[in-house]
Formats: structure tokens, C-alpha cells, sequence
């Protein structure tokens, strides 16, 4: 707390203080140690056989050569709160430094106080474009840690869900993406196609994001009347207006000016920096964990994994582009082979009675009451449960030590992760080429932070 | 696969967990590494004050804190997850930095989240919280922050 | 008389009145999006909800463009220093919407790394709740608080909070503002 009677004047440095993050920020080189500076200026070529080779690194390079600026956390194209420290020689870019943490929510603490009936509740609010996925990968752990079988129809709904998850959320990438390239009638269009999710969304699970529709044991809800009339529709209207993207952006020549070539990436340097999603697969590494390690049914739909070449961020476009595609297949199979059945596990111990039995009977009410404020008992262990959500690999890690909480949820998020990428792919750009790196590599900064 | 001496136990939904002791640790995931593991997904740790009588294998002492690291085999389809106990008061493992670039970030969560020290990092600052923050907010004698809901300045039924 | 050479209708009012008319009908918000509630409010700026029915589909990215800032998203410790600065950096009149039950209250998040109510670092005039507010939840809100300019109830509100000690120096004139508020380690 400061001083309330100081003077404008003094505010500016005072301010200043108040939101600096010290060491957390990019450093002026006479402070930074060249080990320290060759990493920041070439983050991985440090990677196994290939040292890191001097004269990549201009050492002698003075600091009031070079500029350093601040960008964020609160700047209209870093997509949240995303906070980058830019060192800039003229127009060009030397070295970046994400700074992060401006989301910081405390998940995985809250998830140690939350039963493991209301944890999907607080990780659906990590990655707010894919909360199903979340919630997904949640109940996958516990699932594990419990050791029950789902039923065939939850998780048929399970993936019809994630589909569309996945598709609203490449379309919000879509419409941001063209916002940030100044293509905003792209940012109307995505919003508008991504409604119409939400629509279905709203009508099966009650709310339109931050569904805590899937649950341990199974999902909270059967799918509504005639959902598969929603659905078609939905795939038939989005599949004919990804062609009509294609023509308003792929073919563009200023959008193909500021993508094409634009920050590659290769396949070495992915890995190594334990990239993964759209990001590794635009390098040419063919890695979708629906394909490569399946999980729910995903061995028995078919779809392809859409692969890229050079890594740049038109690859990284083009594949969620076709991602889209691919889901839509998804879920038109999931149309067709939507078995019927129990919507959610008949275990007693994760699964409340049905409402009309709580009206007769007593013990179902008190098996209702106990289930809700207590919560099942799970067997101790650690597990770590991995989906693949729109942004690369989701991971869940849960510790149990036999009582209703969790001892300890730690939460993989893929942008935190693909977001160490955002140095080396900005090295050697141009200023202006730094808007679309952010934005292909679509950090989510509630993930990003948790 | 994992050289002699650390302790190997099938987890749960068959992945491979190794205990290597911290001197084993950072051979262990360099062996790991050379063996087609590329890819480093996950670093994080766990405080077990309040849960010490956990179940380890035989051999395996434990401590406060463990280190957790998930490795992936793209190759094998494989995973693979090393439990290293880190210690009590001081908690300290090598950086796998030099391995896998991408254990960067978050080593330095674990760091900023637990204060797990991880040797040799080249940057090890916090990354979530204020840079002031005092303490390191996971660990279990570090209360979550409550702040109790007061609902008596609400106004009454009209 | 003067009025018969008038060639057109006219109309007589006060200028108060005149000039919170335009106000409500000029409101321009700074995008300030956090976190979940961020998307709800990109959602009611686009195709469906069509914020542009009340002018205001344009979100200014500086915030001496601006008069409101809609606090859209969970504050953390972090940030609350941004958001003061950003707050402080706004032209007079300004107003405050806070959407969200995180920004509102902490909400979900009762813990050590969210501000418990954005309401400790600016003042808010409208509050939206919701986990997320939906876009008719945020218009709502939008709508309160422009009902509150055209009557002038906000203004009263700050004319109560005038700061009472001007120095005499001449560079002091400019009046007081609390400096950025670190909340602090919870202990
Ligand atoms: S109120 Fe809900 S939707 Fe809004 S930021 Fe908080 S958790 Fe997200």
C-alpha cells in the first residue's frame, strides 16, 4: 500500500515499480550471462549434437544498440493477458521473453480444497475455448484412479462433445486470428459459426462455456430430443462456410504474405521444446493422441491427422482449418453410431440416484445428500491422464490419498508449454511479424497461468 | 531398460514409473532420452507433508517433496514417469534443461509453485507469481487464502 | 416576434441534460478481457448479440480512448497493478462494469492468487453476474449503466468524492489518485 497523497508527478516511477516483475523480465544484456544470452537468443540450439555455435550469438552487441520493449499483458492481439518483452534491433526482433502469470488462478490449489464431484468444475475454467476437454481429461484420471468402465454412450457423447469443442474453438482461433491480421470480418464470421455450437451446447448441458457437462462416471446429461438434427445442421452449415474461409483468407494475397514462410519451426526443435498439438504437427510430425494413443472410441471413427510441412504459420492455419474438417467427420460418424444406453455409470458410488427415487426412498436421499457434500471416497494412487485438446496434449496428474479430494491435481496445459516456443520463433522477425507468431500459436492464457 | 539400481514399478493404467534416487535422476532420463523417449512432456512436483505414509516400493525412502517427470516415446507410443524424491527441506534436482529445452518453463513452475530447486537451471526466477511474493504457494502448509463470504451487507427480501 | 423567422422545429432543454444524453449514447470501452468472460464479451461484440446496436461495438485497445472499462475475467494478484494503471490512464468520466462473478466477488476462486472483488482496486458502477455472464446478462448491464449516465446518478456519486485537499503548488493541481494498489501476500 502506498502513500495516497503522492503527486502525480512521482506516480509514473512509482507505477512503474509497482508493475515491474524484476527478474522475470528480459534483462539487459550487460546483466545477462552469455550462457543465459545464447539461450535466449537461440533457445534450443543447445539440443543434443548441435552446440551452440558462437557466432550465432552477437556477444559484443552494445545495449544502446538495441531496444527494449515492453508489449502487454494488456495489448489488443496477445489473445489475454499475455505479457512479451521484445528486444528490438530497428525492426527486428533479437530476443523475446514471455512474461506470464497475470492469470494466475490458483486451479490447483482450489482442486486440493474441491471434492472430486466438483473438480470438473474448476478445471472446465482453464481452457475456456475447450472446456469439455478439460472436464474430459479430469474425469479420465479419476475414471483410472476408480477404476470404472463408462458406458458405451457416454462415451460416444463424450466425443461428439469434444468435437464440437474442438471446432468452436479452432473457430474462435479463426475469427482471432484474422482480427490480429486485420481481416476482421473473419473475427464476425467465426463468432458467428461458433454460436451455433454454443447453441447446442446451451440446450444439452444448461450453459453455454464452462460446461461441466462431463463428469466422473459419465456426462451430466443426456443429449436433448432431435439432437441429431442440431447437429447435422451444424456440420452442414460450418463444412460449407470453411470453403467459404478458404476463399476469404487462404487464397488471399496479403493474408498468404504474413503466414506463408513466415516462422518455421522444424521437427527437432518441436520435440525438444516439448511442443505439441497443431504446432509439432505443422512441423511434419504426424503425433494426434486420438491416433496415436486412442482414448474414448476414437479407434473406431475414422479421420485423418492433417500433417504440415515446414512448420511456418500458414502450415499451423491450414491445419486447424482442416482440423475443423476432420471434426466435422467426427461428429457425423458419431451421428450415425451414437449407441443407446446409460448415459453415465450405474456405480452407486459415483452416481446419484435418479431424481423421481429421491421423492420414495430415504437411503436414495441420503446416498444423494452424502454424494453431493462429501463426495466418493477414491482409492490412493497417482495417475496421469493425457487427451488431446485443440491446443496439443492435455495432461491431468492426480494424486489420491483415499479421501473425497485430491492431494494434489496438476494440470498439463498445452499452451504453457507450446508458449517456450515463442522466442525462437520470433527470433530474427520482424516486429510486425510477432502478432501472427502469438496468434498461431494460440496460448490460452487461463491455461497458460491456471 | 533402466540401468541397474532404480527401482522400476508398473503405476496404474500401465505406465512405467521409475524411483531413481537424485543422484540416479538426471542418468536415468539421459538413458531415457538416448532410448527413443523425445519428448519431455510434463515436470511437475508434489508435496507430501501431510500424506508421508504413501505407498513407494520397497528401497525407496520417502521424502516431503518428489519431483514427477513424464516422458513420452513418440516412437514406442510409450510413456514413462520417473518419481524422484527431492528432499526434505531443501529440495534439489538437476535441471534437465540440458536434455530437454522444454522442461524450462516448467521447472520454473515447480520452482515459483513449491520451491523445488532445480540445479543448473539457467534461469530460475519465479513465473506465475508477483516477482515479491513470499512463500511458495502449493506447498501444503501454505493456506489456500480464504477469504470469508460475508453476505450481512446484503439487503433483505423487499 | 424572434420565433416566427425560425425555420426548422427546435427543441429547449438544459445542458446538462443534453450533454449526459450524448454521453450514454457515446460510451467507449477499453477491451480488458481476462479471462473466460473475454470470449462472452468478443461473443456479444459479434454477428449475433451485435453490441454496434448501442455503439459500442468498437472495443478501443488504448485506454485514452476509452470511458468504460468492462473488467471481463478473474483480477489476479498479478494484474491488479495493470489494471489500476489502466484504469488510472482513462479520460474522466469514466465508469467501470465488472463482469463476471470473479470480478465481482472472487467467485469460484476464493484462494491466495485472486483479488476477492475487483471493487478493492476500481470503483464499479454495474456489476454483471454470471460464470460466464451471458451476452444478454453483459447488454443488461450495459444498458443499467447507460440508464445511470442519462440520469446523472453516477455523477452525483463522484461529485461526493471530490478530493478535498488541493495543494496550493501550481504542479499539483492535477487532483489525487490513489497510486496502484499491490494487495499483497495473504497470510
Ligand atoms: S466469472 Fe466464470 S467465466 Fe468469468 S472469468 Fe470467472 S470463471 Fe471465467
Amino acid at each position: 500500500m502506498s502513500d495516497p497523497t503522492i503527486r502525480t508527478a512521482e506516480r509514473i516511477d512509482l507505477l512503474a515499480a509497482e508493475t515491474s516483475e524484476g527478474a522475470q523480465e528480459l534483462q539487459f544484456r550487460r546483466d545477462t550471462a552469455s550462457g543465459q544470452l545464447g539461450r535466449e537468443v537461440g533457445a534450443v540450439l543447445r539440443v543434443d549434437g548441435r552446440a551452440l555455435d558462437p557466432h550465432s550469438v552477437d556477444f559484443d552487441r552494445r545495449d544502446d544498440e538495441t531496444m527494449i520493449i515492453n508489449m502487454g499483458p494488456s495489448h489488443p492481439s496477445t489473445h489475454g493477458v499475455l505479457r512479451l518483452m521484445l528486444e528490438l534491433d530497428g525492426e527486428f526482433v533479437l530476443r523475446t521473453k514471455p512474461i506470464i502469470g497475470y492469470l494466475h488462478t490458483g486451479m490447483e490449489k482450489t482442486g486440493e480444497e474441491l471434492s472430486y464431484v466438483q473438480g470438473a468444475t474448476n478445471v472446465t475454467r482453464m481452457d475456456y475455448l475447450s472446456p469439455v476437454i478439460n472436464e474430459l481429461c479430469y474425469s479420465m484420471a479419476v475414471e483410472k484412479l476408480l477404476d470404472i468402465e463408462v458406458p458405451d454412450r457416454a462415451v460416444w457423447i463424450r466425443m461428439l462433445m469434444s468435437e464440437l469443442n474442438r471446432i468452436s474453438s479452432h473457430l474462435v482461433w479463426m475469427a482471432t486470428n484474422g482480427m490480429d491480421l486485420g481481416a476482421s470480418s473473419m473475427m464476425i464470421y467465426g463468432l458467428r459459426e461458433r454460436e451455433m455450437i454454443l447453441a447446442f451446447f446451451e440446450k444439452t448441458a444448461g450453459l453455454r462455456m464452462n460446461l461441466n457437462y462431463v463428469r466422473p462416471g459419465g456426462v451430466a446429461a443426456d443429449l436433448p430430443d432431435g439432437w441429431q438434427d442440431d447437429a447435422l445442421v451444424i456440420c452442414d452449415t460450418i463444412l460449407a462456410r470453411t470453403y467459404e474461409y478458404d476463399d476469404l483468407l487462404t487464397g488471399q494475397p496479403i493474408f498468404r504474405n504474413r503466414m506463408v514462410g513466415v516462422a518455421p519451426m522444424t521437427a527437432e526443435e518441436a520435440l525438444a521444446l516439448s511442443v505439441t498439438g497443431p504446432l509439432l504437427r505443422s512441423t511434419g510430425v504426424p503425433w494426434d493422441l486420438r491416433r496415436s494413443m486412442p482414448y474414448l472410441a476414437y479407434d473406431e471413427v475414422e479421420f485423418d491427422v492433417i500433417v504440415g510441412t515446414y512448420g511456418d504459420n500458414f502450415d499451423r492455419y491450414a491445419i486447424r482449418l482442416n482440423e475443423i474438417r476432420e471434426s466435422i467427420r467426427i461428429v457425423r460418424q458419431c451421428i450415425d453410431m451414437m449407441p443407446g444406453g446409460d448415459y453415465r455409470s450405474q456405480d452407486p458410488k459415483v452416481t446419484p440416484p435418479p431424481r423421481a427415487r429421491i421423492g420414495e426412498s430415504m437411503e436414495a436421499l441420503i446416498h444423494h445428500f452424502k454424494l453431493f457434500t462429501e463426495g466418493f471416497h477414491v482409492p490412493a494412487g497417482e495417475v496421469y491422464s493425457a487427451v488431446e485438446s485443440p491446443r496439443g496434449e492435455l495432461g491431468c496428474y492426480i494424486v489420491a490419498d483415499g479421501g473425497p479430494k485430491p492431494y494434489r491435481l496438476h494440470v498439463r496445459g498445452p499452451s504453457f508449454v507450446n508458449l517456450q516456443a515463442v522466442s525462437l520463433l520470433m527470433r530474427g522477425g520482424s516486429m510486425s511479424d510477432t502478432i501472427t507468431v502469438i496468434s498461431t500459436i494460440d496460448p490460452i492464457m487461463g491455461e497458460v497461468d491456471r | 531398460m533402466a540401468p541397474p539400481g532404480v527401482v522400476v514399478s508398473e503405476g496404474l493404467a500401465a505406465d512405467l514409473c521409475c524411483f531413481p534416487s537424485r543422484e540416479q535422476y538426471f542418468a536415468l532420463i539421459e538413458s531415457f532420452r538416448d532410448d527413443a523417449f523425445e519428448m519431455c512432456v510434463d515436470v511437475c512436483a508434489v508435496d507430501y507433508l501431510d500424506y508421508p505414509d504413501r505407498w513407494l516400493p520397497e528401497g525407496v525412502v520417502a521424502t516431503r517433496f518428489e519431483v514427477v517427470t513424464n516422458l513420452l516415446s513418440l516412437s514406442k507410443k510409450l510413456r514413462v514417469r520417473v518419481r524422484v524424491q527431492a528432499g526434505d527441506d531443501r529440495p534439489e534436482v538437476a535441471s534437465l534443461f540440458t536434455l530437454y529445452p522444454g522442461t524450462e518453463a516448467m521447472e520454473r513452475e515447480a520452482f515459483d509453485l513449491l520451491g523445488v530447486l532445480f540445479t543448473d537451471h539457467p534461469d530460475l526466477t519465479r513465473i506465475l507469481m508477483p516477482e515479491d511474493w513470499e512463500g511458495h504457494p502449493l506447498r501444503k502448509d501454505y493456506g489456500v487464502g480464504k477469504v470469508p463470504v460475508q453476505f450481512k451487507e446484503a439487503p433483505g427480501p423487499r | 416576434m424572434a420565433l416566427e423567422d425560425l425555420q426548422h422545429n427546435f427543441l429547449t432543454g438544459r445542458i446538462e441534460d443534453l450533454a449526459r444524453w450524448a454521453r450514454r449514447a457515446s460510451v467507449w470501452p477499453a477491451s480488458f478481457g481476462l479471462a473466460c468472460c473475454a470470449i462472452e464479451m468478443m461473443a456479444t461484440g459479434g454477428a449475433d448479440f451485435d453490441l454496434s446496436r448501442f455503439g459500442m461495438e468498437v472495443f478501443r485497445n488504448s485506454p485514452r480512448q476509452a470511458d468504460l472499462m468492462i473488467v471481463a475475467g478473474r483480477v489476479s494478484q498479478k494484474m491488479a497493478p495493470v489494471l489500476r494503471q489502466v484504469y488510472d490512464q482513462m479520460m474522466e468520466p469514466k465508469w467501470v462494469i465488472s463482469m463476471g462473478v470473479c470480478a465481482s466477488t472472487g467467485g469460484l476462486f476464493n484462494n491466495y492468487a485472486i483479488v476477492q472483488g475487483v471493487d478493492q482496486i476500481v470503483p464499479v458502477d454495474v456489476y454483471a453476474p454470471g460464470c460466464p455472464p451471458s451476452p444478454e446478462t453483459l447488454m443488461h448491464a450495459i444498458l443499467t449503466l447507460h440508464e445511470q449516465i442519462r440520469t446523472g446518478e453516477i455523477m452525483k456519486r463522484r461529485a461526493t468524492d471530490e478530493p478535498t485537499h488541493l495543494d496550493q503548488t501550481p504542479e499539483s493541481w492535477t487532483p489525487e489518485v490513489p497510486v496502484a494498489v499491490r494487495v499483497g501476500t495473504p497470510k
